[in-house]
């Protein structure tokens, strides 16, 4: 049997999902030994122009990581969809946009003029801000466009599949690449996860009946070591997102913060979680209930801290 | 924009304010044409995604009308409203969707009058608010 041809790609991303493809350990030699990889910016010299050498759909798949956030993240997702057969979105930025989806709050214009301007640990006098075209003496330089809205892999091209987490777990990593080994393919459209409803599911603390009259910050307190997060008064995200991570977070005292994205069935995680996190509220007085509220300092950006471009709203509307 | 004709999507609870916008009707009351109203058994069934998916749809504005705290039939249901909308109110808030666009109010079936209040002012502060989204992103009539 020919070896498969594997390319893996990052676009805007933190880097962390490629130590998750590393974090498979030995099981990377059962890779090697049944695909060439043929591109990976991270791990071997190849450039963009041999991709674009390369024949339409040669690449058998692709683990594209990383969300759409500039011109050069959208030319690559075209190229490589158009090079591969399947395109598999890797990862939560990919997925679900992520943590650099919460650039959806703001836009390009605000974003590049704190960041080089208005921060406090600048010394920018003449106030330049990157530029997509600039004349230099030497001629015109161009640096990829900044865009306002990040976008998800699947609002930029067609995807194949989906592997979710922030990064995915070594398990999740291995599910994905032992179905393209063995061409054992789930549907197209998967999202391609170990078995599990939500984290709840697979966490071991143990739940009463939820009644909360104070929400609390990680820092603010030391929790309890066998009762569920959540009745404590910690932002739990765990029966808002989809299981299959083995809960790592709550079983080492940090609440999830749902990294799996929605459950299966759910299409928008931040105000699924919103709705579960207001009904146990323990107050039928406006004035009390406001009050609890206030100790959720960041409702939106702590719902949407994974999805909020693949959310309904994909962004916030705001003037430049 | 003078032609804009603001859509409203209205949640009404079954036993009070879908009786309320009823008696609204029947009494003939003089009420802005612009709301859609969706009927469900109860305040407390409206999840804070069926807000979001009317916008995402198209809307306007979106409101929220229950029975007054304390007459909910399903006894605590309203109060389930009161919490999951205020929470929600504040996200919309950081969304840039503003409090104008949307609205948790009480309306009993006694109410109409109420009713068309509610409504004739939305309508006026979405018209002066504008198009939730440009032509090209909207998608229902
Ligand atoms: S809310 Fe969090 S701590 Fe509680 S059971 Fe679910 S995952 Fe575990
Ligand atoms: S527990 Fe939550 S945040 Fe932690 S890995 Fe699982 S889904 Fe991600
Ligand atoms: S029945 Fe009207 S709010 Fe519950």
């Amino acid at each position: 049997m020919p070896k498969l041809q594997v390319a893996l790609y990052w676009a805007s991303s933190c880097g962390g999902c490629e130590i998750a493809t590393l974090a498979i350990g030995d099981k990377i030699l059962q890779l090697a030994e049944a695909a060439d990889i043929v591109f990976w910016p991270v791990a071997i010299d190849a450039k963009y122009a041999d991709v674009e050498n390369m024949a339409d759909k040669s690449i058998d798949a692709c683990l594209f990581n990383g969300a759409i956030r500039n011109s050069e993240n959208e030319h690559m997702a075209k190229l490589l969809r158009r090079k591969s057969r399947l395109l598999i979105a890797y990862g939560s930025c990919a997925y679900e946009g992520c943590i650099p989806g919460l650039a959806n709050f703001f836009t390009a214009k605000s974003i590049l003029e704190n960041t080089y301007i208005d921060a406090a640990s600048n010394d920018n006098a003449s106030k330049v801000i990157p530029r997509t075209l600039v004349t230099v003496p030497e001629g015109e330089l161009e640096i990829p466009e900044f865009y306002d809205t990040v976008k998800t892999l699947a609002q930029t091209v067609e995807v194949d599949y989906f592997v979710p987490g922030c990064p995915p777990e070594e398990s999740t990593t291995w599910l994905a690449l032992e179905a393209l080994l063995s061409g054992n393919l789930p549907p197209k459209g998967t999202v391609i996860s170990p078995p599990g409803t939500a984290v709840c599911n697979d966490c071991p603390r143990i739940k009463h009946e939820k009644k909360v009259k104070a929400f609390h910050r990680p820092y603010e307190i030391i929790p309890e070591p066998d009762k569920c997060l959540l009745e404590q008064g910690l932002l739990c995200c765990g029966m808002a997102t989809r299981g299959g991570c083995g809960a790592p977070c709550p079983q080492a005292n940090m609440p999830c913060t749902g990294c799996y994205g929605p459950v299966e069935g759910v299409r928008d995680q931040g105000s699924h979680f919103l709705t579960a996190l207001a009904s146990i509220i323990d107050s039928n007085d406006p004035d009390e209930i406001k009050k609890i509220l206030d100790g959720i300092v960041d409702p939106a950006g702590y719902a949407y801290r994974y999805s909020l471009p693949d959310s309904m709203l994909r962004r916030a509307r705001v003037s430049p | 924009m003078t032609d804009f004709e603001p859509k409203i999507v209205a949640f009404l609870c079954n036993w009070c304010s879908y009786r309320g916008a009823d008696l609204a009707g029947t009494s003939r009351i003089k009420c802005a044409a612009n709301v859609r109203a969706i009927r469900v058994m109860c305040s407390g069934r409206v999840e804070p995604a069926f807000v979001l998916r009317a916008f995402e749809l198209g809307a306007d504005g979106v409101l929220v009308l229950g029975c007054h705290p304390g007459d909910c039939h399903y006894a605590e249901g309203n109060y389930k409203a009161l919490r999951r909308m205020e929470l929600l109110k504040r996200t919309l808030g950081q969304l840039g969707v503003g409090q104008d666009r949307f609205r948790l109010d009480w309306v009993s079936a006694s109410e109409g009058d109420h009713f068309s209040h509610i409504v004739n002012e939305m309508t006026e502060k979405v018209r002066a608010l504008g198009p939730f989204k440009s032509k090209e992103e909207s998608k229902v009539a």
